[in-house]
């Protein structure tokens, strides 16, 4: 059994920045080596989901496979993947890669280099990946070639003497991309007579063929009516069907090494699909299994509650359904005495956390209460024991606490200078410690070692917000700190409302309670009494907001002729009413518990 | 105490001699003359056709409503009356009311309206300053609408008129005073409504544009009271929401509306509530004059919109119509409309914030500060 060189193959990750243009390039090679026809061509085709289409970015990658008539007269075999550029989702990206010997790392050449731009570079240079450069959008009236191919010598170390230049909106260029593809990265290698070795890369659930397991064939080969064995869970299940994505599925009699492709096997647990996982032959095992992936670490929890009690074994179910489809998230059961039964939840991110709440709402027809979200603590207890704090309202007795630590972060924010003073200080208040600040030209790349808790809820959109839209920024979770860490309890209407409470610094604590107060005086409905809005520490209050009482809120005609009109206004405001929560005699929208924690500065 | 609520036909008049900036009816300006012959002949038609589907039933009143009513010839307003009373018995207490605007009014044609039957009439007077009147794109000034008044009591044995406040700048001590002069004008009713910036409107775009500021919640419910206690220390106090009357004075036709009785609707954009086997029907015309002259023509009636309202709907409509009056709403009928009760928390959470009052166990009211949060109140109970 000999390990060959496929070279009719090549597998790629597009990857960027958010927003460079992986979508886009991907619409031009699908449509030049003609795999999807014209008239069913649209922008962006890969982001198929809604939510995708309607944000304008990818949060799913996927994967096509095209064929490439290349110049040299052969024919390529070219599975492409395109890659989600939010950092949000940088768990798509890194099993991507995982599945690929290249990437095509697409710069716009009117921004440059920004901080997504190198945590994926890393990421491909940890897979051993061939780079290929590609600067997009040379269409653009402001794009500098030649200034952000020096900038990707000098940032990232990478030759960009031989960058492809391309524009992905007119097309201009995709020639030469598809030709770097097949002459500058590797072709696969694997041994075709050994026996099956798979790299289980995504799943995901189709409403008519059920859940669909995307491989990349290390040997071997799988076929129709092959019983297969996934080596991590036991799971031993019969294939019924394979083939690759065109983006459509396309049925093929086997799929053999070095090629990405598709089964499905009347996969009924969602459990026994675990990505990263090693796919072999149930009779005949292969002898190692694949390292596998890093599982993915949450950051932000929150729990997630059916506005109706009688959803929850619904959500249960669409929860499990989900998570085949994002391995990057988690869930658990928890009750809470004003919400009931729910789930504990963990995501990568504020922005993945609004994705999966607003997927669950829509793909599966549930209304859902988000609680506070919070990042993980760890807290040592008087007794000796370690525990990890998920939920803020779990927190023990202050007395009993030895020491709580928070999760910290390494950030890298990169800026046009002139915003880098508001950023700087924006790092400052939000706790952060300076760890480098060096210069590429007029852009600034800074450094900061910050706590995770100033960052995950609005950092990125006062970062935004500051710098007009120009820094970008990136962070990895670096290491667990002690911290002077205070639980901030929000009382509305005199009652503690668990699902709002917080741990917060407590140099922060005032800061952060003043403009939780305003914000839930602005998210919360006039009602037909005063309330009033608290935060406090323990026994003390540190800030409070009056939310004053509905004074006028009558229609002044109503007739026979207006009965119609009134009923359906009425329908509308039950409606509203059912996104609400009831706590004591007060209703809280459904999206005031994350809100609420979005600060304004 | 529940009383029979009536059987009520509301009569559309679909035309104006100008548009009001703030009005959102169903009313048109034409420049031609308007066929009224033709117009008496559907209104005959349409009410012969709900008839057959109301047999039996005793009219208590008839509205003519617009639009502006008064434009119509006493001939045509005397040819409708003949219909109606052709296809049902009148009550021998029948009220019958007319809408009319100062600007149209003659003494002759009063007369005409009162011999062919009218016995209430309700006066768009809206302001008794002239300035204000301009602004509301009213075509009268103070003096036609005392002129109006004047004649309007001497033809007919009641008499309402309207007038619309919290109108910009207004301060709360200049509406009492206006009120005031109103009500020593000896109308036995008055309709007091707030102006509202209603959607497809003039005043809507200049709102939308920060031309036309119109008071806060704050200042409009300062206003409110202001009417409230003025009309009450008057004797006349609010029955309804914005209708104010000395006892015995009341409105019966806007009454089968508010306790949810049944009533037939003619003319063009007319509603009906009519009580069948399978519950209540609501029934809504042709909005379009001129169509409807001709659906009516070829089909016998110009309904657009003909359905039975679910249990839920029907107990929605109780709610928001029967709340708005002082008298309040019957639980046992709200349980038999709506198959459901209402819920004891959300009840008792209202009545302990003084919003609503159990009266001896069968019913339950607004309370005075309950008026003024009416829509949050029923929201509550309806959720
Ligand atoms: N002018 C110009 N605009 C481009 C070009 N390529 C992409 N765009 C535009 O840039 C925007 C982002 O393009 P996408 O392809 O969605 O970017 P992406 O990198 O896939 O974004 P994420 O998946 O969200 O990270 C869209 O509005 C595109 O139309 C180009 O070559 N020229
Ligand atoms: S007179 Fe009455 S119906 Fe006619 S436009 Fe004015 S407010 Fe509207
Ligand atoms: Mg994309």
């Amino acid at each position: 059994m000999t390990t060959q060189k496929l070279d009719h193959i090549r597998n790629f990750s597009i990857v960027a920045h958010i927003d460079h243009g992986k979508s886009t390039l991907a619409d031009r090679l699908i449509q030049s080596t003609g795999t999807v026809a014209a008239r069913e061509m649209k922008e962006q085709v890969l982001d198929s989901m809604d939510i995708e289409r309607e944000r304008g970015i990818t949060i799913k990658a996927q994967t096509v496979r095209l064929i490439y008539n290349a110049k040299d007269g052969k024919q390529y075999f070219l599975n492409l993947i395109d890659t989600p550029g939010h950092v949000d989702f940088a768990y798509e990206v890194s099993r991507s890669l995982a599945a690929c010997e290249g990437s095509l790392l697409v710069v716009d050449a009117s921004q440059g280099v920004e901080a997504q731009t190198l945590a994926n570079v890393y990421q491909a240079l940890d897979n051993d990946h061939e780079i290929v450069p590609v600067l997009n959008k040379i269409d653009l009236p402001a794009a500098e070639p030649d200034r952000i191919k020096q900038q990707i010598e000098d940032v990232i170390g990478l030759d960009a003497s031989d960058a492809v230049m391309i524009s992905a909106k007119t097309g201009l260029g995709i020639e030469d991309v598809l030709e770097a593809i097949v002459h500058r990265l590797p072709p696969p290698e694997g041994d075709p007579d050994a026996t099956l070795k798979a790299m289980l890369v995504d799943s995901w659930y189709d409403a008519y063929l059920g859940v669909m397991v995307l491989v990349r064939i290390i040997d071997g080969s799988l076929k129709k009516g092959q019983r297969i064995r996934m080596m991590r869970t036991g799971a031993v299940y019969d294939v019924d069907r394979v083939g690759v994505m065109t983006p459509k599925l396309l049925v093929k009699e086997e799929l053999l090494p070095g090629e990405i492709g598709v089964f499905t096997a009347s996969i009924k647990e969602v459990a026994d699909t675990r990505v990263g996982d090693t796919i072999t032959d149930d009779r005949k095992p292969c002898a190692q299994a694949l390292p596998g992936f890093k599982p993915a670490q949450p950051v932000v929890f929150c729990g997630l509650f059916p506005v109706d009690a009688a959803d929850f074994e619904d959500l249960r179910s669409a929860m499990g359904k989900l998570r085949l489809n994002d391995a990057s998230f988690s869930f658990e059961m928890e009750t809470s005495a004003a919400l009931g039964f729910g789930f504990r939840c963990g995501f990568l991110g504020l922005l993945h956390l609004e994705i999966i709440q607003e997927r669950l709402e829509r793909e599966f027809d549930l209304d859902l209460i988000a609680t506070a979200p919070s990042v993980v603590y760890e807290m040592s207890l008087t007794d000796g024991t370690e525990i990890e704090l998920h939920n803020p309202a779990d927190m023990p007795d202050v007395v009993k606490i030895e020491e709580i630590r928070e999760p910290w972060i390494r950030a890298t924010v990169m800026t046009p200078d002139e915003y880098l003073g508001a950023i700087l200080k924006l790092c400052q208040d939000r706790r952060g410690i300076q760890v480098d600040l060096s210069y590429v030209g007029s852009r600034a790349m800074v450094v900061y070692d910050l706590p995770l808790n100033e960052v995950v809820f609005d950092f990125y959109d006062r970062l935004k917000s500051v710098s007009k839209g120009y820094a970008s920024f990136d962070y990895h979770l670096t290491d667990y700190r002690a911290g002077d860490l205070v639980r901030m309890s929000i009382l509305v209407n005199d009652e503690p409302v668990d699902a709002l409470s917080v741990l917060v610094h407590r140099s922060q604590a005032e800061r952060r309670g003043r403009a939780m107060c305003e914000k839930l005086k602005e998210l919360i409905p006039r009602h037909m009494f005063k309330i009033p809005i608290q935060a406090a520490i323990g026994a003390k209050v540190i800030a409070r907001e009056t939310l004053s009482a509905l004074r006028k809120d009558v229609t002044a005609k109503c007739y026979g002729g207006d009965a119609t009109r009134k009923r359906k206004l009425l329908d509308k405001q039950k409606e509203g009413k059912k996104r609400m929560r009831q706590f004591g005699k007060v209703e809280i929208p459904q999206e005031a518990f994350i809100q609420a924690l979005k600060m304004e500065d | 105490m529940t009383q029979d609520p009536g059987f009520g036909i509301y009569i559309h008049w679909p035309f104006c001699a100008a548009k009001c900036p703030y009005c959102d009816f169903n009313s048109h300006v034409r420049h031609q003359a308007i066929d009224q012959e033709r117009f008496a002949r559907a209104f005959a038609t349409e009410l012969a056709h709900f008839a057959s589907q109301t047999r039996g039933r005793e009219v208590t009143s008839i509205f003519f409503g617009g639009g502006t009513p008064s434009l119509m010839k006493p001939q045509t307003v005397e040819a409708i009356l003949g219909s109606v009373a052709k296809n049902w018995t009148l009550s021998d207490t029948v009220e019958i009311s007319m809408e009319a605007n100062p600007s149209s009014v003659e003494a002759e044609r009063f007369r005409g309206y009162r011999a062919a039957g009218v016995n209430r009439v309700s006066l768009g007077v809206q302001a008794l300053n002239d300035e204000e009147l301009r602004f509301l794109g009213r075509l009268h000034d103070v003096d036609t609408a005392l002129r109006a008044i004047e004649m309007a009591r001497e033809t007919f044995p009641r008499l309402s008129f309207d007038l619309i406040y919290a109108r910009p700048g207004q301060s709360p001590e200049a509406w009492r005073a206006e009120l005031e002069r109103a009500i020593a004008l000896a109308a036995d009713h008055l309709s007091l409504y707030q102006l509202t910036i209603e959607h497809d409107t003039p005043f809507f775009k200049l709102h939308e544009a920060g031309k036309l500021v119109v008071p806060d919640p704050d200042a409009a419910a300062d206003l409110y009271e202001v009417t409230l206690s003025t009309c009450e220390a008057h004797g006349m106090p609010a029955y309804e929401i914005s209708n104010h009357a000395a006892p015995g004075a009341e409105c019966q036709h806007n009454l089968v509306y508010w306790r949810y009785g049944d009533y037939v609707g003619v003319g063009p954009g007319a509603h009906g509530r009519l009580t069948g086997g399978n519950g209540k029907r609501a029934t809504a015309t042709e909005l379009y004059p001129e169509t409807w002259l001709q659906k009516v023509e070829a089909q016998g009636h110009g309904m657009i919109e003909d359905q039975v309202l679910t249990m839920e709907e029907q107990g929605d409509e109780y709610l928001i119509m029967g709340l708005r009056l002082a008298e309040g709403v019957d639980l046992a009928r709200y349980e038999r409309l709506s198959g459901r009760r209402l819920d004891p928390r959300r009840l008792a959470d209202l009545v302990s914030h003084g919003m609503v009052e159990r009266m001896d166990g069968t019913r339950v009211r607004a309370t005075r500060d309950g008026f003024f949060v009416l829509d949050a109140v029923v929201a509550d109970l309806a959720a």
